[in-house]
């Protein structure tokens, strides 16, 4: 397995190298995308079956790289889930791709790295030294950086590529830096030889922090999402799909690799930093979220609130770990795993349907969308999916692994640490209110783009693209219904998965078919299926029923708004005014809004403006200071640029004489 | 085997159709009882059934712009309603639909009904569905994770989230006089009001639009549409109701053998006694308060947020020392 999974990597690899080269570009287009689908789709249904088989862990070492190591494969029943989740959602989006890149201004711009972006995604998971891990890590990032930059014509994209390298650089250093801490001076980078490492090298606790930093990063995790809101909108939508549904996950698997495998035993700790990480970033997430006008940029910041929902999952799990609660402790890793699967997949679809709004009308303000329910009626009913699952509501697949996610909350009591008792239901609490934002961002962006009437000439123009853009949508709003009604297909792998991690089961008769009972029977339970049908039932019986008790009549007529005649669609409420409410109970404070408003004197013609400002203190106070430091730090060194050989040649003697005067006071 | 399911079923139509017929008395018996209250003879407490009656008579006038959305929303929010209220124990403890969901599955299913009414709201495309959507979204979001950490306390107590082990954990006397189950029961008592458009967040009987939050929502529809959200909207009263009845007073219901006749009457009288108290409790509590402006809706509510992760708190601090 291991070794076909490698084979089918060099062919994504081939596939990106040779793409450049094959003419015309509609073939080009066909073949890579439907190469990549037909990999990435064989990859996730083998990984899946190996997962539910319960296959051995397979091992391979090549004598390439470096050549006093080589380089280590492995894959296990994590590897294995993520291969699964991430590569299914990628064969899904690239159904979607095959039709949507060939409509972009240049549609081969993104076709080279594309492929070599999902084998790179796919080398993280086999890594088995820090060697391949990083490069791998590296590759991804720089083959999504190209991806990125796909509309290099825009100021918009070339600043969003900009940022993002930029942090994408700095999460691969923290990574080094946390290898490096981990394995010790004279380390072996082998993930063999961490793992069976007996005594927990002293600066363990410092590789662990850098850990978390470099994949929190990549990740999006608050405060270092800055790239993210950046990177996602810019990109092609397509494109936003991987890097959210795919990109994201790695991210979140090597923050489970580092923290679960290599670094042993868990700190009570841990788990607290990654709860706190995850709560306070899954409501700020979602609160600048509701503050957004545009579509893509609401999906890139709830996708930060879903990292911080899955982030806070791993870290429970590790609490329970440090608390001994194994059972427990599997139970959290299998929500933030399930919840991890359920995120690729609506996410890619509410990315995908973004990018059918964006072919439809080229626009991505909701303020000018509106009324595009009954231009494109097939993508509102996906969409509509898409937003249920992400607001985390019954009975799509969403709610499965939020709800899971608070039963293991609800058992923390268990928890043997004092602090992490109090503060993991504080932050059970903020997840809730991130729940409970994250539908109203959702009935938001939803109602403003698709219901009430057109805003602009191009949401009243929109006509629906057919072909397989809507196979896509199609396929992927199919899944997140699928995982919803049967959340046993999701956590019997997201349970296989755990099981290979904590090395415990979930209580017999936890996933059924129809009942999920995660504490055993007796315990709380839901059955997505049940309710379904029930609700599918209930709401196509009704109709009937009613109609056979009292015939219905029915009449069109113009809206009765109170009695308002004819109001123009500029009298709607827009998404500024949407979120005004929430924007002043939590915006004053997260984000200093500010609102201005200007009312012209009376007889005065000019129109009345209300402006709205907010900072983003990630940004203002974070970013902007570093890069105020690094900019004054390279203006200075720019004079070292232009001195004399005599000058160049003394820098580097005192530079021998510092390292030697270091090197010998180490050695006392 | 067989014989359990086939009781099972019955026993879970049974509740249906009590909680069907209940829930139009439940509203009227309040509506009663405030004008009393307030002096007047009001309406009698079978109006709205007769209101209803009525709405599924008149002819159903939509909007030129109005979508599918708008149509499905009646029907799906009535079903959710129904479902929800299926799984809430009212007058026998053991419903089979109590398996398919727990607490937060219930709060789930009620925060899904509102998620279409918004979208039904915005639909129309004029200010009044967008300013109740949008109010009524400030009221949700803070009531939802107040629930939830209501059934957090709620589980710390009795080890579960689902609803009739907690009733029967409390029906076995196990819980005393509790500092945290009282701040959780105030704190539900607070959504209960909030979720259900009562004085103090919202006035269900205005018509004044500025006032207006779940009204203003629901602005457009008409004949049947209506009939189905209004009877939604009693299911959700009587749903909360029998909620704080179930979970902190469960005393008389029906719990063992379900074909037991007698102990599902005596289980339907305490049903019936709940209904009243519950009608009796909010129409004095409304004619002793006035309105709230939207704004000052968000220090009652986050007062119930934090009284729930209280009682949460002083469970925890309770259990480790």
């Amino acid at each position: 397995m291991l070794t076909l999974t490698l084979l089918g990597l060099l062919v994504l690899l081939a596939l990106g190298v040779s793409a450049p080269f094959i003419r015309p570009d509609r073939l080009a287009l066909r073949l890579v995308h439907g190469g990549v689908g037909g990999v990435a789709l064989a990859l996730g249904i083998a990984a899946a079956i190996r997962l539910v088989a319960g296959g051995e862990v397979s091992e391979l070492d090549l004598p390439l790289g470096l050549p006093w190591m080589g380089t280590h494969f492995r894959l296990d029943d994590l590897a294995c889930f993520f291969m699964a989740a991430i590569n299914l959602a990628a064969a899904l989006v690239m159904v979607f791709a095959d039709g949507y890149a060939a409509r972009q201004p240049e549609p081969t711009r993104a076709l080279a790295p594309l492929p070599i972006f999902l084998a790179a995604c796919n080398l993280v998971l086999l890594a088995n030294d820090a060697f391949v891990f990083l490069l791998a890590w590296e590759m991804m990032s720089i083959a999504s950086w190209l991806l990125v930059l796909a509309n290099h014509r825009e100021d918009e994209s070339r600043h969003a590529a900009y940022v993002y390298l930029a942090m994408a650089s700095l999460s691969v250093l923290l990574l080094l830096l946390a290898f490096g801490a981990l394995a010790g001076i004279d380390g072996d980078y082998r993930f063999a030889a961490l793992r069976e490492a007996t005594e927990r090298p002293p600066m363990a606790t410092l590789a662990v922090v850098l850990a978390m930093l470099g994949a929190g990063a990549k990740a999006g995790l608050v405060p270092l999402h800055v790239w993210l809101p950046l990177a996602h909108p810019a990109a092609p939508s397509h494109v936003s799909a991987l890097l959210s549904g795919v990109m994201v996950k790695i991210a979140l698997y090597g923050l489970a690799r580092f923290l679960f495998d290599l670094v042993g035993a868990p700190a009570w700790w841990w788990g607290v930093v990654l709860v706190v990480a995850g709560a306070a970033s899954a409501l700020i997430g979602i609160l600048y979220a509701l503050m957004q006008r545009d579509l893509k940029r609401v999906l890139a910041y709830s996708t930060i609130e879903n990292v911080g929902v899955i982030t806070f999952a791993l870290g429970l799990s590790l609490c329970f770990r440090a608390s001994e609660l194994f059972d427990l402790s599997a139970l959290a890793l299998a929500g933030a795993l399930a919840h991890a699967l359920n995120h690729a997949l609506f996410k890619s679809l509410m990315f995908c349907g973004a990018g059918v709004i964006l072919e439809a009308t080229h626009l991505r303000d909701l303020e000018r969308m509106g009324g595009l329910v009954r231009r494109m009626p097939y993508a509102s009913l996906f969409m509509l999916m898409g937003s249920l699952a992400a607001s985390s509501l019954p009975p799509l697949n969403g709610f499965v692994s939020e709800w899971l996610i608070f039963q293991t909350v609800f058992a923390s009591s268990a928890l043997h640490d004092n602090l992490p008792r109090l503060i993991v239901p504080l932050m059970g609490a903020v997840l809730a209110l991130s729940a409970a934002l994250a539908a109203v961002a959702f009935v938001r962006a939803f109602g403003l783009a698709f219901l009430g009437r057109p805003r602009s000439v191009e949401a009243e123009r929109a006509v629906e693209p057919g072909g397989t853009m809507m196979t896509g949508l199609a396929l992927l709003a199919g899944g997140c219904l699928l995982l919803g009604v049967f959340p046993v297909v999701t956590l019997s792998l997201a349970e296989s998965a755990a099981h290979g991690v904590i090395g415990v089961s979930l209580p017999a008769g936890a996933v059924g078919w129809i009942v999920l009972a995660p504490l055993g029977s007796g315990g709380a339970a839901y059955a997505g299926f049940i309710v379904f049908l029930a609700l599918l039932g209930l709401a196509v019986g009704t109709r009937p029923l009613l109609a056979r008790l009292w015939a219905e009549r029915r009449r069109r007529a113009a809206a009765w708004d109170c009695g308002f005649p004819d109001a123009s669609p500029s009298t709607q409420y827009t998404a500024s005014s949407f979120s005004q409410p929430l924007r002043r109970v939590f915006g004053t404070a997260f984000f200093r809004a500010r609102e201005t408003v200007d009312m012209p004197a009376p007889g005065d013609a000019r129109p009345a403006r209300l402006e709205i400002r907010l900072i983003d203190p990630a940004w203002d106070w974070g970013v902007e200071p570093i890069r105020r430091a690094v900019e004054a730090a390279t203006l200075r060194l720019n004079a070292t640029q232009f001195l004399s050989i005599r000058r160049y040649l003394s820098l580097m003697f005192g530079a021998l004489v510092t390292l030697l005067l270091i090197v010998a006071a180490t050695q006392q | 085997m067989i014989r359990t399911a086939i009781a099972g079923t019955l026993l879970q139509l049974l509740h249906l159709l009590v909680a069907l017929a209940a829930a139009p008395l439940l509203l009227g018996v309040t509506r009663f009882a405030k004008s009393r209250l307030q002096s007047r003879r009001g309406p009698s407490p079978i109006q709205p059934y007769r209101d209803l009656l009525r709405l599924m008579r008149k002819e159903t006038v939509l909007a030129h712009d109005a979508s599918w959305i708008f149509r499905a929303t009646p029907y799906l929010v009535f079903s959710l309603m129904v479902i929800a209220a299926g799984m809430v124990p009212m007058f026998a403890l053991d419903l089979p639909l109590a398996s398919a969901g727990d607490l937060i599955a219930i709060v789930a299913l009620l925060a899904t009904a509102r998620f279409f009414q918004s979208l039904a709201g915005l639909d129309i495309g004029t200010a009044f569905g967008g300013i109740g959507a949008s109010r009524d979204a400030l009221i949700g979001s803070l009531a939802e994770p107040a629930v939830l950490m209501v059934a957090f306390a709620l589980a710390l107590v009795a080890g579960t989230t689902a609803l009739p082990a907690i009733a029967r954990f409390v029906l076995s006397g196990g819980v005393g006089v509790d500092v945290s189950l009282a701040l959780a029961l105030i704190a539900l008592l607070i959504v209960a009001i909030a979720e259900n458009g009562r004085i103090p967040v919202d006035n269900p009987a205005t018509h004044l639009e500025l006032t207006m939050v779940h009204e203003a929502m629901v602005l457009e529809y008409s004949g049947r549409n209506l009939a189905l959200i209004e009877a939604a909207q009693m299911l959700k009263l009587l749903i909360f109701v029998s909620l704080v009845a179930a979970l902190f007073a469960p005393w008389g219901l029906a719990a063992g053998d379900v074909l037991d006749l007698l102990e599902l009457g005596g289980g339907l009288l305490i049903f019936l006694l709940h209904l009243l108290v519950g009608a009796a409790v909010i129409a004095i509590f409304e004619v002793s308060i006035a309105k709230m402006r939207v704004f000052r809706v968000v220090e009652f509510l986050g007062a119930a947020l934090i009284l729930a992760v209280l009682a949460v708190v002083f469970r925890f601090v309770a259990e480790a020392s």
